[in-house]
């Protein structure tokens, strides 16, 4: 089960471009190869050590800086052949070198005072960035040029689709490396810690060390998730850092699941999808997005892969026709008051952006903003929908029930 | 989840929504000329990003009704960049992908940078699918000097060119004798206070510079503490590059601190500054630009349809020009291709509403007459006479102190270009 | 000396401003145990909604409405989302209000767009209330420690002196105990919630016409206020106090220092200072000023 896992990974990975192909489809992918390194390496924080940060971004994107300064001083005088596979390590190194600086400091406290800790380091460094244009190239940043050196077997690492393939063979090696590490007496020990740091540390484990360790280790994920998006992008900039970026990736882990090692991977993707995918058909999408995460935080803590390993179970005892009905129905009533939501949304943003046209084009329906109907009816249905969810849900716990009692009669 | 199918679809939806009626009494036939333009559409800068696109957009159906160019009706696309030079370039991938040749893009220094990075790698790369970067407002000097570039034109004056003509009026105007400077600690900020500098030292050597201070970008809620050091150093004038949120608190802080000097702002009249500043500014809020509204041109009329349209106030006059230069590109070079029009466009002299300018064929910076206005009360409510418009309803507008001409802002380039 | 003076005012009425938005955060924190990531949010929902309120009838009506209405957004979130996300931990609480901070900004946004809005102090608080060896004081600048200082005082009465106050600092330390007693302690978390939230509120309705009110005002002192918690030490009223007066006369103060460090101002670094208080505070002392745990 765990090595079919890892090859059909390896197999997405390389088919990905094959099965979406373009310009555009390929940053993306590229992008989620980044994102998904990042959001990994922030569930060893959240997921494996109890560490909420709001501060991630200073490792990977520091990482990035040092990284795109590795590779102008490389530059076109380099004789040899193309060093930048091996660049993602010099990020990684520098990531892990401001984890042992900044993790002295954060780990020494855990909970909510690391939380708020790691948001203060983080505007400390964005700040810095700003302040000091000549390392950081201030808010223009520094951009640079990935192909130098000789090609390596022809590859100059000039066309997009032979950087996918870095950075997808980059996160492949990360992705394994990080769960190996959960399965490591550190990792363990994280748990614990998380779990219950007064028991851990009667047994004679210093939690504080057990912290520090995980950051710097995670420090080191990031910078190498940073390398690449600088290689990718040909550009650094105070962005990198900035508290945008450590949400972004907070959103991402929890959205996918930060109890299960795969579940961040899940949420890069779907992340990637809102930022980069849905932004294009809708000026509401940090809303969108933002609700999204919220309804997340109160009925499916465990995220998106929560829900996915609780099919599971139920599949693999052949119940899972049995929900059928009861998650048709509460599918129905959810898309009744998504529409509802969303009709209601772009209207309110139609009519408060008074330059906005008011005609809009929904679910290939031609509406106006400004027309009562408009409101009542999605008003309407998102009342409708929510009071069929409310009822769905019933329906689908009461099942959900009553399935695992048949469960447990089978097996006792 | 298939993005591309779902956006292509959902594009193609969008803009025939769009689209059908700007087309409609167009004179301009067949296959679009397409432009580019990446700016902010969501987040917290989208007002801003969403005010150019309606200056373009109306700039677009005005070329269309004159036969657009070469008879090619012009079409401009949104893209959304989230002020950001990563997602900029993101789009770039997209406006790539769709075959566009021409971009523009004005907020942000920053995003301006990457782009001109990125245009010359990709005009490198792919030679016969060249992109021109058309630029209408983002100001660092170094994009028309040590960075110029072949595909890059700037339509704005850069900081320089403005300080250039900031402190040209300054050292006419005797009772300035105590300065203060005062910018964001970035770039832009470093940018203004060292042209400030060196150029009050050659025209104005009697002038004290009095105080000098940088502070963090968009950090500070309460400047008081400035206020007061500027009184203590006893200044009667001050000069920043501050913008947004910088500004409009600086000059609150100035009012309630009992400063009473002037301020010699680049963003004084920036879309929101006058909304939050309000009656703080009278008299002593003065802006650089290369047009405002109460300059008397021929476009008045046109202006005001414009704002009734789209209901934002018209601001950025440079979109005007550079659109009918395009247009007027297009004509001599009879193609629209990207490499033939930048040639057509380098040195072009042209008429616009304030004089005559000039594409300076150095380094691809436009050379125009700016303007230096104070805020006053409107007419209606006061002030002077020649004061008929106001900024975004506020009931304060600004007046002319003095036009510069072009040259005098021209100053010198170390641009040394390569041209394909 | 005058200048000395005016800078002292300047800094204690930027910090007693800064203890009115982190007081709110200390008490829930504190009572509740929830670090409110949205309270920076709910400030500038009090200024929004002073700006509205002011604009019908009046600024002096608005000093009470505006933090009311904050105060009841308040309960509804605690009420309705809050109480869901305990069931999962400290957490789930703290990322729900991360994502509330989201929403509470787009809503903003959706209602009174994306520039800054035109909230101005009133006529009768305008211009200067004395002057300091000739350099004129605001008014404006004086009304907001006046109502900082009431506020203070106020609330330290309401929770020592009061039935309520008594039955909250009951709950903190032992909520089975006053449950068991017959106090509804879900009901009086609301309530704490609500206060909390009224009390940045009540900040927002004076700092937004102080300074600015627009959809990045949120942004612009939350990170300030939880490093006054950390600094102050987390859960202490006291602690919070003192920490917010430090960090305001820091700021004042290094903004008038032209010392220079390896060609770095210390004004220019004015702004960055509260966290590098906080860094020092954290090797030297990792409590805070007032805290008394050390976890």
């Amino acid at each position: 089960m765990g090595k079919t896992i890892w090859i059909v990974t390896a197999l997405v990975m390389l088919a990905a471009p094959w099965a979406f192909p373009g310009g555009f489809a390929l940053t993306l992918l590229t992008q989620m190869g980044t994102l998904i390194i990042f959001a990994l390496s922030y569930n060893m924080l959240l997921g494996q050590g109890g560490m909420l940060s709001f501060g991630h971004a200073v490792y990977s994107g520091l990482g990035a800086y040092i990284t795109v300064h590795a590779l102008n001083a490389i530059g076109k005088s380099w004789g040899w052949v193309t060093p930048l596979p091996l660049l993602p390590l010099v990020g990684g190194f520098a990531g892990l070198a401001f984890g042992v600086i900044f993790g002295y400091v954060t780990t020494k406290k855990a909970g909510t005072t690391f939380a708020m800790i790691s948001l203060g380091i983080g505007e400390l460094v964005y700040a810095c960035v700003l302040m000091f244009p000549g390392f950081f190239g201030g808010e223009a940043g520094i951009s640079t040029n990935r192909t130098v050196g000789q090609p390596l077997f022809g590859i100059t690492f000039g066309p997009s689709i032979q950087v996918y393939y870095l950075v997808a063979a980059w996160c492949f090696a990360c992705m394994v490396a990080m769960y190996a590490l959960t399965q490591t007496p550190l990792g363990r020990m994280a748990n614990a810690v998380r779990d219950n740091p007064e028991r851990a540390e009667f047994v004679g484990y210093d939690t504080q060390k057990v912290r520090f360790l995980q950051l710097v280790l995670s420090a080191f994920f990031a910078g190498i998730s940073g390398a690449l998006s600088c290689i990718n992008f040909e550009i650094v900039s105070a962005e990198n850092v900035s508290a945008i970026r450590s949400g972004g990736v907070l959103l991402a882990a929890f959205i996918g699941g930060i109890p299960f090692f795969f579940g961040p991977v899940i949420g890069a993707i779907v992340f990637i999808f809102f930022v980069a995918a849905l932004s294009g058909f809708t000026k509401a999408w940090l809303l969108y997005l933002g609700l999204f995460f919220c309804i997340m935080v109160l009925y499916a803590p465990g995220g998106i892969a929560s829900l996915f390993l609780m099919q599971i179970g139920l599949a693999r005892a052949g119940r899972l026709r049995r929900m059928a009905l009861p998650y048709a129905l509460a599918a129905a009533a959810a898309l009744v008051a998504l529409a509802g939501l969303i009709g209601l949304v772009e209207s309110v943003y139609r009519l408060s952006d008074v330059t906005s046209d008011p005609q809009m084009v929904l679910f290939g329906l031609e509406l106006n903003a400004k027309d009562p109907a408009v409101w009542i009816g999605s008003g309407l249905l998102l009342a409708c929908g929510l009071l069929a969810i409310r009822f769905a849900s019933r329906t689908v716990v009461a099942r959900w029930d009553a399935v695992q009692q048949e469960l447990k009669g089978a097996s006792a | 989840m298939n993005i591309r199918v779902v956006g292509t679809a959902f594009l193609a939806a969008a803009s025939v929504a769009f689209a059908a009626p700007a087309l409609a009494q167009s004179k301009a036939k067949g296959n679009p000329v397409k432009i580019a333009y990446i700016d902010p559409l969501s987040g917290p800068f989208a007002n801003v990003g969403e005010a150019g696109l309606h200056h373009f957009r109306a700039m677009a159906d005005e070329i269309n009704s004159k036969g657009g160019l070469n008879g090619r009706p012009v079409e401009v696309v949104g893209f959304d960049n989230k002020v950001s030079p990563q997602e900029a370039l993101n789009q770039l991938k997209r406006v790539i992908d769709g075959g566009i040749q021409y971009i523009t893009q004005g907020n942000g220094s920053s995003v301006a940078g990457a782009l001109i990075e990125a245009v010359n790698r990709h005009n490198e790369r792919n030679p016969g699918k060249e992109i021109l970067y058309l630029n209408y407002a983002a100001v660092d000097p170094a994009f028309t000097n040590e960075k110029c570039s072949f595909w890059h034109f700037r339509f704005d004056a850069n900081s320089d060119m403005k300080m250039e003509s900031l402190t040209t009026w300054m050292a006419q105007n005797k009772s300035i004798k105590k300065v203060y400077l005062i910018n964001q600690d970035y770039s832009f900020g470093h940018a203004v206070k060292k042209a400030a500098r060196e150029m009050l030292a050659r025209k104005r050597p009697d002038i004290e510079i009095v105080g000098d201070d940088l502070h963090p970008l968009g950090k500070v809620t309460d400047f008081s503490p400035y206020v007061a050091k500027m009184k203590q150093a006893g200044a009667d004038t001050v000069i920043t590059g501050n913008w947004g949120q910088d500004m409009a608190l600086l000059i609150k802080a100035a009012k309630d601190g009992g400063f009473g000097g002037s301020f010699y702002t680049y963003y004084g009249g920036g879309l929101g500054a006058l909304s939050t500043i309000g009656e703080s500014g009278v008299g002593n809020l003065k802006q650089i630009t290369e047009w405002h509204e109460n300059v008397p041109t021929k476009i008045e009329k046109w202006t005001q349809d414009f704002e009734k349209k789209y209901k934002v106030d018209f601001y950025y006059l440079r979109v005007r020009t550079m659109m009918s230069m395009l247009a007027e590109a297009a004509k001599k070079a009879k193609s629209v291709e990207p490499k033939a029009v930048a040639y057509a466009l380098e040195g072009m002299r042209f008429q616009t509403e304030t004089g005559e300018v000039e594409m300076r064929k150095q380094d691809h910076q436009l050379i125009q007459p700016l303007y230096l206005s104070t805020v006053q009360r409107v007419a209606a409510k006061g002030g002077p006479k020649d004061v008929k418009y106001d900024v975004e309803n506020t009931g304060l507008g600004f007046r002319t102190d003095a036009k510069l001409d072009a040259f005098t802002s021209a100053g010198f380039t170390s641009c040394n270009m390569k041209r394909p | 000396m005058e200048f000395f003076l005016v800078q002292l005012l300047n800094g204690i009425s930027y910090g007693l401003l800064l203890f009115m938005l982190s007081s709110g955060l200390t008490i829930v924190f504190s009572l509740m145990g929830v670090l409110n990531f949205a309270h920076a949010s709910f400030y500038m929902l009090g200024a929004y909604f002073a700006y509205q309120v002011s604009r019908t009838i009046g600024f002096w009506p608005a000093l009470v409405v505006a933090p009311l209405l904050v105060g009841l957004i308040g309960m509804a979130v605690e009420r309705f989302a809050l109480r869901r996300a305990h069931r999962y931990g400290h957490v789930a609480e703290l990322l729900f209000t991360f994502g509330l901070a989201y929403l509470i900004e787009e809503a903003v946004h959706l209602v009174w767009g994306r520039v800054a809005v035109d909230y101005k102090v009133p006529a009768e608080l305008e211009g200067p209330l004395f002057s300091i060896l000739g350099t004129p004081y605001p008014a404006y600048r004086a009304f907001m420690m006046f109502i900082a200082v009431g506020m203070l005082v106020s609330m330290w009465l309401a929770l020592t002196r009061t039935r309520i106050g008594l039955v909250i600092q009951a709950a903190l330390s032992h909520p089975e105990t006053v449950e068991a007693l017959g106090h509804n302690v879900p009901r009086v978390f609301m309530l704490v919630f609500g206060g909390g939230a009224a009390l940045a509120g009540l900040a927002g309705v004076i700092g937004g016409n102080a300074f600015v009110t627009d959809p990045g005002m949120a942004a612009a002192v939350g990170p300030i206020v939880f490093v006054i918690v950390v600094v102050g030490g987390m859960g202490s009223l006291a602690g919070a106090f003192y920490a917010s007066l430090l960090i305001g006369l820091i700021q004042t103060f290094a903004v008038s220092l032209d010392w220079g460090l390896f060609g770095y101002k210390i004004s220019q670094i004015a702004p960055v200072l509260p966290y590098l208080v906080m860094v020092a505070m954290l090797i030297v002392r990792p409590r805070g000023l007032m805290g008394t745990r050390d976890g």
